[in-house]
């Protein structure tokens, strides 16, 4: 698969997908008006992913801030990969938040009660 | 702006909420690139610099929270309105008083609006923290994205992160349209 490479804007991430590792990074702020707009293309990639998935697949997460409608969005990438978890495939999640930053803590602890796969979250200094 | 109708006088309103240490104050149309540059005013403000990262992520979050809002769900301001030549036209204040930041949005609604926005505030300003967090999940995993996306999540993470109430009033402007002012304290 191919892998896609997104740079950050003041409002949207830094995106690589990249399907020969099997390695999804979402990097920076995620605050655009429209998300789904932005997301919509990654959740797909993550779905022709789902056809032709690596044994081992991790997703790293390190967000600043993110809004709410960008909240859904992940949620969504994060039901792609319980199915690929599902059907027996080893997926991490491994989400990372700056030391004293307890809404991003509590974000990943949210999304841990609501979605069945492995997460780890790392904290790290400031 | 001179407009006061059914006693409600914007220009007052303005002044009131003005106290404190101005941050940003906007008031015209709510645009996505409005929003950019908003950010980044309160981004380069030297006080909120000196915070420490939690209450500075908390200012940074419910400000755009609070911005989408009105990007999403403003009214058309009542014609006639000086200020007001724009049909997204909404204000905006992030203000520094004393121990809180405090963001502050006006906007004309709809009547038709009024109830379910006041049911609305109320109910969350009803709920513990705990059940704040329980509703925000269930929010969350359940139900489908809305159109603009938000899927009434946010009023709901602004009085999560900030832990305080929504102060709120709707101040009756004319036969159709409302005045809808809200504070948020982040403390």
């Amino acid at each position: 698969m191919e892998t896609i490479t997104r740079e950050d804007t003041p409002k949207t991430p830094y995106v690589k997908l990249d399907g020969e590792k099997g390695v999804v990074e979402i990097k920076g702020r995620s605050i655009p008006e429209n998300s789904v707009e932005f997301y919509k293309p990654l959740i797909d990639w993550i779905d022709e992913y789902g056809n032709v998935p690596k044994d081992n697949t991790e997703i790293n997460i390190q967000l600043e801030y993110f809004n709410t409608s960008s909240s859904k969005c992940i949620l969504d990438i994060f039901k792609k990969l319980e199915l690929l978890f599902k059907k027996g495939f080893k997926v991490q999640v491994n989400w990372y938040y700056e030391e004293d930053d307890e809404d991003m803590f509590e974000a990943g602890e949210d999304y841990q009660s609501i979605i069945n796969l492995p997460f780890r979250m790392i904290e790290m200094e400031e | 702006m001179v407009v006061a109708k059914m006693g409600f006088n914007l220009e007052e309103w303005y002044a009131h909420k003005l106290q404190g240490e101005i941050i940003l104050k906007y008031a015209g149309s709510i645009s996505s690139d409005m929003i950019t540059h908003a950010l980044e005013t309160i981004e380069e403000n030297p006080q909120l610099r000196k915070e420490r990262l939690q209450t500075r992520k908390k200012v940074y979050n419910v400000f755009v929270e609070c911005m989408q809002n009105l990007y999403h769900h403003v009214d058309a301001p009542p014609s006639g309105l000086s200020v007001g030549g724009s049909p997204n036209f909404g204000i905006v204040l992030l203000v520094h008083d004393g121990s809180f930041y405090r963001v502050t949005t006006g906007n004309f609604i709809l009547r038709s609006k009024v109830n379910f926005i006041k049911d609305r505030i109320e109910q969350l300003n009803s709920l513990s923290d705990e059940e704040v967090r329980l509703l925000y999940r269930d929010i969350l995993g359940n139900e489908a994205i809305s159109e603009k996306g938000g899927g009434g999540l946010g009023m709901l993470d602004i009085v999560r992160k900030t832990g305080n109430k929504l102060e709120y009033f709707l101040y009756p402007y004319d036969g159709e349209h409302v005045f809808f002012s809200l504070d948020v304290y982040i403390s």
